[in-house]
């Protein structure tokens, strides 16, 4: 873990108030509202929420993977070292995808392409972003199957996705991602199809090349015991929003939202017994389904009347600024703002 | 590859046998006697036994399939009843004329075909997709007679552009290659139809495959996605489409051969049908079989050059 948190390093990738909607019926619903974040040059963001909060859709917005047949971003703004990449035409985003970010997927078994090699698909990025002939870019893959520590990765060149593991095929589809150097990751759940040793390899891995290369990571992943092992900050995901963001440590001392609380709560650990473990009562809500107020609150034990009406700002937690929660009940909100209406 | 060619090779042979058996059975099942069938009822107890004499009818059952499986794999199908030539010299005469009709139509199937379901895949749900389905659409609900006189109509009789019947001409080259063009635009549209279609279907299912996503987040340009990462894998189900609609090609050959009155298998099947040349039929039977059982195994062996697992089993 790097002490980046107050390094003066401009943001890598800066995301503000982006909403993503899809179309379901006819009418748009937001899968991600007005969501904020940003991520600096060697530092691990990881983004926790449960299955659809909008974590997974936030990282394709970023890279502008979402289907323009059913979804759009409709506000907000993405900047990429400073260049808005909503402002791209998808020529530009083509030049940007797997240069100067990428992104890795979760299902390792499905994400890559089954009639080319292994050698072939990591080459592919390094002629299209690099314009390196065959040989050259067949010679700088070979280099990055190595880099990910694929055993004999010579005479694996050749071979197809089917003849890898999951494990090793995590490793080839890193290789891809980092083929370019890019500056920026996105790794949605890179280890969550993968069985416990070989997800502590990838992420042993993962940090390894991170430190190499400075690249800035954003995380994505649904387990706490992963960010405690990578992250330096974690965005705690719920209904689409951010609803507490913190540096690592803090967040596992000072869980502020009583999500946040009760993510913690449902969190198997060895030191303790299972019968400790709370599941979190009642289910997200679907994205079709609108609040005026906090997503949460059909669920929150803290719910106070206001948690139904109106949508907590992200706000200061224990006066420190590095600590944000989405919160009436538990963050610093002055108390006359909560009369107002 | 070596293996699984041979393997595919070797499963080919129980299939065409057991084509011949059913061939052989079902003729001798068929009710009434051949020889009386051949003759006619008003024949003399002499000529009928001369001719089950001659056709083997009298021996054995056991004895006919085995001497039938035993011809048959020397290449003697026997002679016809009516020009009493032998029948493999008769359907080697007219096997050409099949043989281009259906590898001119495959061609333009697949020319036409493919690019278009691609198309219509990459732009779907846009009028340029919605017309290539309505025309793919129309291809199929064409009767092959119906679109064969139709074009002799516009193009043969109206246009003047090819000859309406060309079996005179058939020993210049270049006059040969024109009688093709018409039957084979034909059969060609029909498969171009349904190439169309089962490649749009096909290409839809793969675009939203985990990987496309993949090739798209490492930037490869969109036209690339589509040729390079989709295609590939869509064409297992087409190759299964094209490998069974030669069936339905040999099927329709025959109506295209009568209407533009070419030579070949489906014109000397109708007329053996018509003749009541029994042994014609069985051996043609026999060699239909044969087709359909070598267009099996040659879409075999297309999905191991184009799916590695399939070559790695």
């Amino acid at each position: 873990m790097s002490d980046t948190l107050n390094s003066p390093l401009q943001p890598v990738l800066s995301v503000e108030n982006i909403t993503t909607e899809f179309r379901i019926n006819g009418a748009w619903h937001p899968a991600v509202r007005d969501l904020s974040f940003s991520v600096k040059p060697n530092e691990t963001l990881a983004i926790v929420g449960e299955s659809g909060c909008g974590k997974s859709i936030t990282a394709l917005s970023v890279m502008r993977l979402i289907s323009k047949t059913q979804g759009r971003i409709s506000s907000g703004s993405i900047r990429l070292q400073g260049r808005d990449l909503l402002a791209c035409s998808e020529r530009e985003m083509e030049a940007i995808r797997g240069d100067a970010m990428s992104m890795i997927f979760q299902e390792p078994m499905t994400s890559l392409n089954p009639v080319m090699t292994i050698g072939d698909q990591i080459a592919e990025s390094l002629r299209y972003h690099r314009g390196l002939s065959r040989r050259q870019a067949n010679a700088r893959a070979l280099e990055l199957l190595e880099l990910v520590k694929i055993p004999s990765a010579p005479s694996r060149f050749k071979d197809y996705p089917h003849q890898f593991s999951g494990g090793m095929r995590q490793r080839v589809m890193i290789a891809m991602a980092l083929a370019c150097d890019p500056q920026l990751l996105l790794a949605d759940e890179p280890t969550t199809a993968l069985d416990v040793t070989i997800q502590v390899q990838i992420l042993a891995l993962l940090a390894e090349l991170k430190e190499r290369t400075g690249m800035a990571m954003v995380f994505i992943t649904h387990n706490l015991g992963v960010v405690a092992s990578i992250a330096d900050r974690v965005a705690v995901m719920y209904g689409g929003r951010i609803i507490e963001e913190a540096p690592v440590e803090q967040l596992f001392d000072r869980p502020t939202h009583p999500y946040t609380e009760a993510l913690l709560r449902s969190m198997p650990r060895v030191d303790r017994d299972r019968s400790e473990l709370h599941p979190i009562p009642g289910q997200v809500p679907p994205i079709t389904v609108r609040t005026p107020g906090c997503r949460y609150a059909d669920r929150c034990p803290l719910r106070i009347e206001r948690c139904i009406r109106e949508v907590p700002p992200l706000a200061p937690v224990g006066g420190n600024p590095h600590h944000t929660a989405r919160c009436w009940v538990r963050a610093d909100l002055p108390v006359q703002e909560s009369i107002a209406s | 590859m070596l293996a699984y060619t041979l393997k595919r090779l070797l499963v080919a042979i129980p299939t065409l046998l057991g084509v011949l058996t059913i061939v052989f059975f079902l003729v001798r099942v068929a009710p009434g006697d051949p020889a009386i069938v051949i003759l006619g009822e008003n024949a003399t107890q002499v000529a009928i036994d001369q001719l089950r004499e001659q056709l083997g009818l009298n021996k054995p059952l056991m004895e006919q399939y085995f001497s039938f499986i035993g011809a048959i794999a020397q290449g003697d199908f026997g002679r016809s009843m009516i020009s009493n030539q032998p029948v493999l010299t008769e359907v080697l005469r007219v096997l050409p004329y099949t043989l281009e009709l259906t590898a001119a139509s495959l061609i333009i199937g697949i020319v036409l075909g493919l690019p278009l379901g691609v198309i219509a895949a990459r732009y779907r749900n846009t009028w340029i997709d919605f017309s290539i389905r309505f025309f793919s659409l129309l291809g199929l609900s064409f009767p092959a007679f119906i679109s064969a006189i139709l074009l002799l109509l516009a193009f043969a009789i109206e246009l003047r552009w090819f000859p309406v019947i060309g079996e005179a001409a058939y020993a210049d080259p270049v006059q040969r290659l024109r009688a093709l063009i018409l039957p084979s635009l034909n059969l060609g549209l029909i498969m171009v139809a349904y190439i169309t279609r089962v490649t749009r279907s096909s290409m839809l299912t793969v675009i939203s495959e985990d990987y496309i996503r993949t090739a798209r987040a490492k930037g490869v340009p969109a036209r690339m996605v589509i040729w390079r990462h989709t295609l590939r894998n869509a064409l297992i189900p087409i190759v299964t489409v094209i490998g069974l609609y030669l069936g339905v090609l040999i099927g329709n050959s025959v109506l295209t051969e009568m209407v533009f009155n070419r030579p070949g298998l489906g014109k000397l099947i109708v007329i053996a049908l018509n003749a009541r040349d029994y042994t014609t039929l069985q051996a043609m039977l026999v060699i239909y079989a044969f087709f359909i059982v070598l267009a099996n195994l040659i879409t075999d062996l297309l999905y191991g050059v184009i799916d590695p697992k399939v070559r790695h089993q």
